[in-house]
């Protein structure tokens, strides 16, 4: 019998099947995924067990904090192809008296997440370059009744865009006067629907152990 | 991982190759790992879920008169602090504010101190007939298209008349996951009629009889 000839080399092993995978896991996550983006204030959902996705677009996003700020956000992404942010925007600068200029309109058209700047500051805002500098004037939007901007902010998102929906997106230790403030708020601009944003949560109940 | 190509030495004499050279994959492959552990963390997949809610709408006109509901099914829950709800039975009138009647204190558990229990108690006719008719599905002895099972589900509860009318009402330092969970538990126990309101100074008064808090400085005049 001839003896075994052991290889010197370590054996190759084809790494092609492996490639041609990846590269199909690769493109399903860069097609599927929607960016998690950094909202300015952390928000811990409640649960319940809805099972109703959350609408795409013709939303208006309502952040409340746990410090009782409150941030809007349009259509829950930087931008749609109807451009309902650059017009509500405009509109709430004419209100104001403040001319806000193309690029200042495409860079809150742009602007990826939640935005809580009182108007007066929206300027600064928008030119700020950084970030950083931007965080600075993520205050939440002032809802006190002589100056109601949140009022404005959503009779105008109404106006521009009828089909509007309103979605709340509360921590669950945020304080209840501040959700009872923006409902009140709500319904005086005619707003009685609301989508109330959770995560979902499995809960079964025994009708039998009910009874017992 | 990395492949280590050893040259052979000696045989001077060069000869072509006969098969196509050897690509390392190797980096690539790195590269491809590393993108797609940053794609799964960054991504968000499953989007979050949304629960609707309908306000009653504000009155407006002074003639027009709220709609009158039977004292015998109203059932009222108010939120109070530390994740408790308050509840009473039928209506308390503001002339009443030194005579309250006692509020019980419930909690979100499903044992017996818990929301669900009494508030199923109260709607076990009308939990009964959902309950059944979404085992009908199940089982297959009706088949119909999900929309219409639901359809038909909210019909169940229209002509329902026996289950409580529950009004939701929130003291001051109650906070939003409480008024979430509540909603959850309406659909959890399939009422048909519930809606929130406002709360009435006596019944931030039963709260606070009830909770043991010293009475803040809310006016009663309000």
């Amino acid at each position: 019998m001839p003896k075994i000839k052991l290889p010197t080399r370590s054996p190759h092993i084809d790494m092609t099947p492996m490639v041609d995978l990846f590269s199909v896991v690769l493109t399903f996550l860069m097609l599927t995924s929607t960016m998690r983006q950094q909202e300015p204030a952390t928000v811990d959902t409640p649960s319940s067990i809805s099972e109703k996705p959350t609408p795409d677009n013709n939303t208006l996003t309502l952040l409340l904090s746990t410090d009782d700020k409150v941030f809007l956000n349009f259509d829950n992404g930087p931008d749609t192809l109807l451009h309902y942010r650059p017009r509500i925007l405009a509109e709430m600068g004419k209100r104001y008296n403040i001319e806000f200029t193309p690029s200042e309109l495409r860079a809150f058209e742009k602007y990826p997440t939640s935005i809580g700047v009182p108007i007066l500051k929206m300027k600064e805002f928008l030119n700020a370059k950084s970030n950083k500098e931007k965080t600075v004037f993520q205050t939440g939007i002032p809802l006190d009744s002589t100056d109601n901007q949140l009022s404005l902010w959503i009779l105008f998102a109404r106006q521009v865009n009828p089909n509007i929906q309103a979605c709340i997106k509360g921590d669950s230790k945020t304080d209840f006067p501040i959700v009872q403030k923006v409902l009140d708020i709500m319904a005086d601009k005619n707003m009685f629907k609301f989508n109330l944003i959770t995560n979902l949560e499995a809960t079964k109940i025994n009708l039998q152990e009910i009874q017992k | 991982m990395g492949e280590i190509i050893q040259e052979e030495k000696g045989g001077g004499k060069k000869r072509a190759k006969k098969h196509v050279p050897h690509i390392d994959m190797t980096p690539m492959v790195d590269l491809m790992c590393l993108l797609i552990t940053f794609f799964m963390l960054t991504s968000a997949l499953s989007r979050p879920k949304v629960m609707e809610i309908n306000l009653p709408e504000k009155l407006k006109d002074p003639n027009q008169k709220a709609p009158v509901i039977a004292a015998s099914r109203t059932m009222n829950l108010i939120l109070g602090p530390d994740n408790k709800i308050f509840w009473y039975q039928g209506t308390v009138k503001p002339e009443d504010y030194n005579n309250l009647p006692p509020a019980t204190v419930l909690d979100f558990s499903s044992g017996p101190t818990g929301i669900r229990q009494i508030l199923l108690e109260r709607n076990r006719a009308l939990f009964k007939k959902i309950d059944d008719y979404k085992q009908q599905v199940t089982t297959g002895k009706i088949v119909l298209h999900p929309d219409s099972v639901l359809s038909e589900i909210s019909k169940l509860k229209r002509v329902d008349d026996t289950g409580p009318i529950v009004l939701i009402k929130a003291y001051k330092k109650s906070n939003y996951g409480d008024f979430v969970d509540i909603l959850d538990e309406m659909s959890i126990c399939g009422i048909a009629r519930y809606t929130f309101v406002p709360i009435a100074f006596y019944e931030e008064r039963m709260v606070e009889i009830a909770a043991g808090i010293t009475a803040t400085a809310t006016t009663p005049a309000k």
